[in-house]
């Protein structure tokens, strides 16, 4: 994106300035930025806009979506895929309201958002004009920035404010909010500058050799280093300069969810997933090593489990960006402050080429007690009745790890995070932080405009995808290709597993009934099938690949299975239980 | 290793105390609900909060006061920096700053006539007449809680019409001013020079980028 600003003035337009509204403004400015396409939903008060955007259709593609949520939810698939900011239209009021959920998603996940929304005319703030709310207050907590724009000749500045917090140091969300008098307002445009610095925002912390200097002393020294890696890694473009820390130091490293895809599943170093959910070994071993680097992650309560028994015998190295992560959860031993891109190759030169060949070994024994005891049955299940990893298993077999996998969130999530492939890195795009049930239909749609030449599944369960159903709508009208799976266990499966875990089987509202989704499917005009036996399986899942276009599959599964290994809450990561 | 166990063994105080958080910002609107929402969304309680120009001209400056420990006052500032208009945080317990609150009372002259004994109890607390009128008159004094505090309680007797104390000021003892350390931020490049990085030398201290 910020190779490939355009000059869309001429340059003696950009000297003597042009008489524009402020929404065109506006769109100009997005054109700047290198945006292609605009995930949105009209109303009262953003009618200017849309108005301006009818002149812009053949330069900016925007997507028409159901509900505001559905659209900033594809603004952060878009982003997730792509790397680029996202940009989400919605009106005022209402549709400002209904990017919320979306806007705390983005910033707990650290997604790069801009986020515009009309407002009501100037002279009626503070009335309870129609449809006027006040987004900025609404707003505050869930974006990394916000602002109000009340006359058009500040757009241009505030748009390319936007686009550089957006994307700059740790991202995030950011919204606009423009109120309708200063998108219809004319004014001198004198072209559209980007930002590059605010004198009160220091995007990336300076680096302090010295503290990278002691990090590579602790982990020269290491007789049972261990990495922990997060989205830092993606979000810094450092898969290469992470790769090539981990095999010149021989560490076995373990990812969060979000972090997944930066090196292969199948790396030898590559020793799984972190968390409640996540793999034997890392979790156990997590309280036996003596130098913990943690990577671009901050040390969520899902990673950790109990925090005064997590990792109190190691030694913790902590590399991020943004420096209110640091010594928040865990108290670190070594701090290094930076993006990661810059800081890894300075300590992968200070630190010795190693092998930690026992230490690894513990990892693989783990692996394999939990492949006997666990994974085998999931994904090669005897019994009658389907299993979600038996799905996963077969795209696995059949993309070998090059698709996106978009998911929800629950039961379904957590098993595709732990058995999926990812080959590639931005390969996983879910709602991590904040937990989003809905967030992976409209998720997917943003992440095939991101990445329009890869596959891209969204896995859903039976509950999320009936959350934001209406966006098959949009499929539906722009043609998205999106391989939807719908893992139907008929039940709020991960509710469901807690209430038999913890609550004595009390299954208190988590008996859920769908719709016949073939049906709905068709009636969106998308084909789908609905499986429930094993030797269709392989057959529907390879005929959906062969569709052009998107496909609704939907697989019933066994009603009663558990997600294992589970590290239960206000437990020790050591605690993990097999079953 | 002996370079980390310094660092690694110091402990914060557990206990609360006041702690002064002066913040440096521009001037913006929606600034001041977007700092104070970092507290209430951990339920800590402002006890002041003072907003004033700074030193330099378009500069503001927060002056909050709560009652934490500093592990949570340490987390909180990083949260306040993390803002995209503050430029800077920082937090000190009241032994590091000079800090005043002013408070007015308003009492019935008649009585202030009347008995003798209270002009000297004013006179005693530094008070000073601002409004003198037959029917009330209006004392300002400046000074730290406990004093203004003890003041109220000594005027109810006497018919204490009205009461009001301002938010606390405090001035950082050791602080040599924002002006260096506005032009290391105007820079678009930070510089090698690691001013911005106290904390690192001094980690318990000060909070920094």
């Amino acid at each position: 994106m910020e190779t490939a600003q355009q000059e869309v003035l001429t340059e003696q337009e950009a000297s003597s300035g042009i008489e524009l509204t402020g929404s065109a403004a506006l769109l100009e400015g997005l054109l700047v930025e290198g945006v292609d396409t605009i995930f949105g939903y009209p109303g009262g008060a953003i009618m200017p806009i849309y108005d301006a955007l009818y002149d812009y259709k053949e330069k900016l593609n925007h997507i028409l979506v159901r509900h505001e949520q559905g659209g900033i939810h594809a603004g952060q698939g878009y982003a997730r895929t792509s790397g680029k900011v996202g940009v989400v239209f919605a009106t005022s009021g209402p549709g400002a309201t209904n990017l919320v959920t979306g806007l705390a998603d983005a910033q707990i996940d650290s997604t790069p958002l801009v986020c515009i929304t009309g407002q009501v005319f100037a002279h009626l703030l503070g009335t309870d004009a129609f449809q006027e709310i006040d987004v900025i207050n609404i707003t505050a907590p869930v974006t990394k920035w916000n602002y109000q724009v009340t006359d058009a000749t500040e757009i241009p500045e505030i748009l390319a404010k936007a686009f550089y917090i957006a994307r700059s140091g740790r991202p995030g969300p950011v919204l606009i909010d423009i109120t309708k008098n200063a998108q219809i307002q004319k004014f001198n445009f004198q072209g559209y500058k980007p930002c590059n610095h605010i004198r009160s925002y220091r995007p990336k912390p300076i680096v302090r050799k010295e503290y990278i200097e002691q990090a590579a002393e602790l982990i020269n020294a290491a007789k049972k280093p261990f990495v922990l890696w997060g989205q830092g890694v993606l979000l810094g473009s450092a898969e290469q300069e992470f790769r090539t820390f981990i095999e010149k130091t021989g560490i076995p490293s373990a990812w969060t969810i979000l972090g997944a895809g930066a090196i292969e599943s199948d790396h030898e170093l590559n020793v799984g997933m972190l968390g409640m959910h996540g793999n034997y070994g890392p979790n156990v071993l997590t309280n036996e090593c003596d130098v913990l680097i943690a990577i671009g992650m901050r040390f969520d309560d899902r990673v950790t489990g109990r925090l005064d028994k997590y990792a109190k015998q190691a030694k913790v190295i902590h590399l991020d960006i943004d420096p209110a992560e640091i010594d928040k959860n865990v108290q670190t031993t070594v701090p290094v402050w930076g993006d990661c891109k810059e800081t890894l190759p300075i300590l992968t030169e200070l630190c010795e080429a190693k092998q930690h060949t026992e230490w690894l070994e513990k990892f693989r024994s783990y692996q394999k007690e939990e492949q006997t005891q666990l994974i085998t049955n999931e994904l090669f299940p005897t019994s009658e009745e389907l299993t979600m990893g038996e799905v996963i298993q077969i795209l696995n077999e059949i993309t070998k790890g090059e698709a996106v996998m978009v998911t929800d969130v629950g039961q379904h999530q957590m098993v595709t995070c732990r058995y999926a492939k990812f080959n590639k890195t931005r390969s996983n795009v879910t709602s991590g932080g904040l937990g989003t049930m809905g967030f992976a239909l409209p998720a997917a749609i943003g992440a095939k405009y991101g990445a329009p030449d890869r596959t891209v599944f969204a896995i859903i369960g039976d509950g999320g995808v009936q959350m934001t159903i209406q966006e098959l709508g949009t499929i539906m009208q722009f043609g998205v290709d999106v391989k939807i799976i719908v893992l139907n266990n008929q039940f709020l499966g991960m509710v469901r597993q807690w209430q038999e875990l913890f609550n004595e089987r009390r299954y208190s509202f988590v008996d859920i009934t769908s719709p016949n989704f073939v049906k709905v499917a068709e009636a969106y005009g998308i084909p789908g099938t609905s499986v429930s036996k094993r030797e269709d399986l392989r057959t529907a899942i390879e005929s959906m690949l062969n569709t052009q276009g998107s496909f609704f599959l939907e697989v019933m599964v066994t009603k009663e299975n558990n997600v294992f290994p589970m590290v239960p809450q206000g437990c020790s990561v050591s605690e993990i239980r097999l079953k | 290793m002996s370079i980390m166990s310094d660092q690694n063994q110091k402990e914060t105080t557990p206990e609360k105390q006041e702690y002064n958080i002066t913040v440096y910002t521009e001037n913006q609107i929606g600034l001041l609900s977007r700092i104070a929402i970092i507290f209430t969304r951990r339920k800590i309680n402002i006890d002041s909060l003072n907003t004033s120009p700074s030193e330099i001209e378009s500069i503001h400056r927060f002056n909050i006061v709560i009652n934490e420990t500093e592990d949570v006052v340490r987390k909180v500032t990083r949260q306040i920096e993390k803002q995209v208009e503050v430029l800077k945080v920082y937090y000190h317990t009241n032994e590091d700053v000079i800090w005043q609150e002013m408070a007015l009372y308003k009492v019935p002259t008649d009585t202030i006539a009347e008995k003798a004994l209270v002009e000297r109890l004013l006179r005693e607390n530094g008070a000073r007449a601002v409004l003198i009128r037959k029917d009330y008159t209006v004392f300002e004094t400046t000074g730290h809680r406990s004093e203004t505090d003890s003041l109220i309680a000594a005027l109810q007797p006497f018919g204490l019409i009205e009461f009001v104390r301002s938010a606390r000021i405090a001035i950082i003892k050791d602080s040599d001013g924002f002006n260096r350390k506005l032009r290391e931020f105007e820079r678009i490049e930070p510089g090698q020079e690691p001013v911005e990085n106290e904390y690192l030398n001094d980690r318990d201290k000060v909070f920094s980028m």
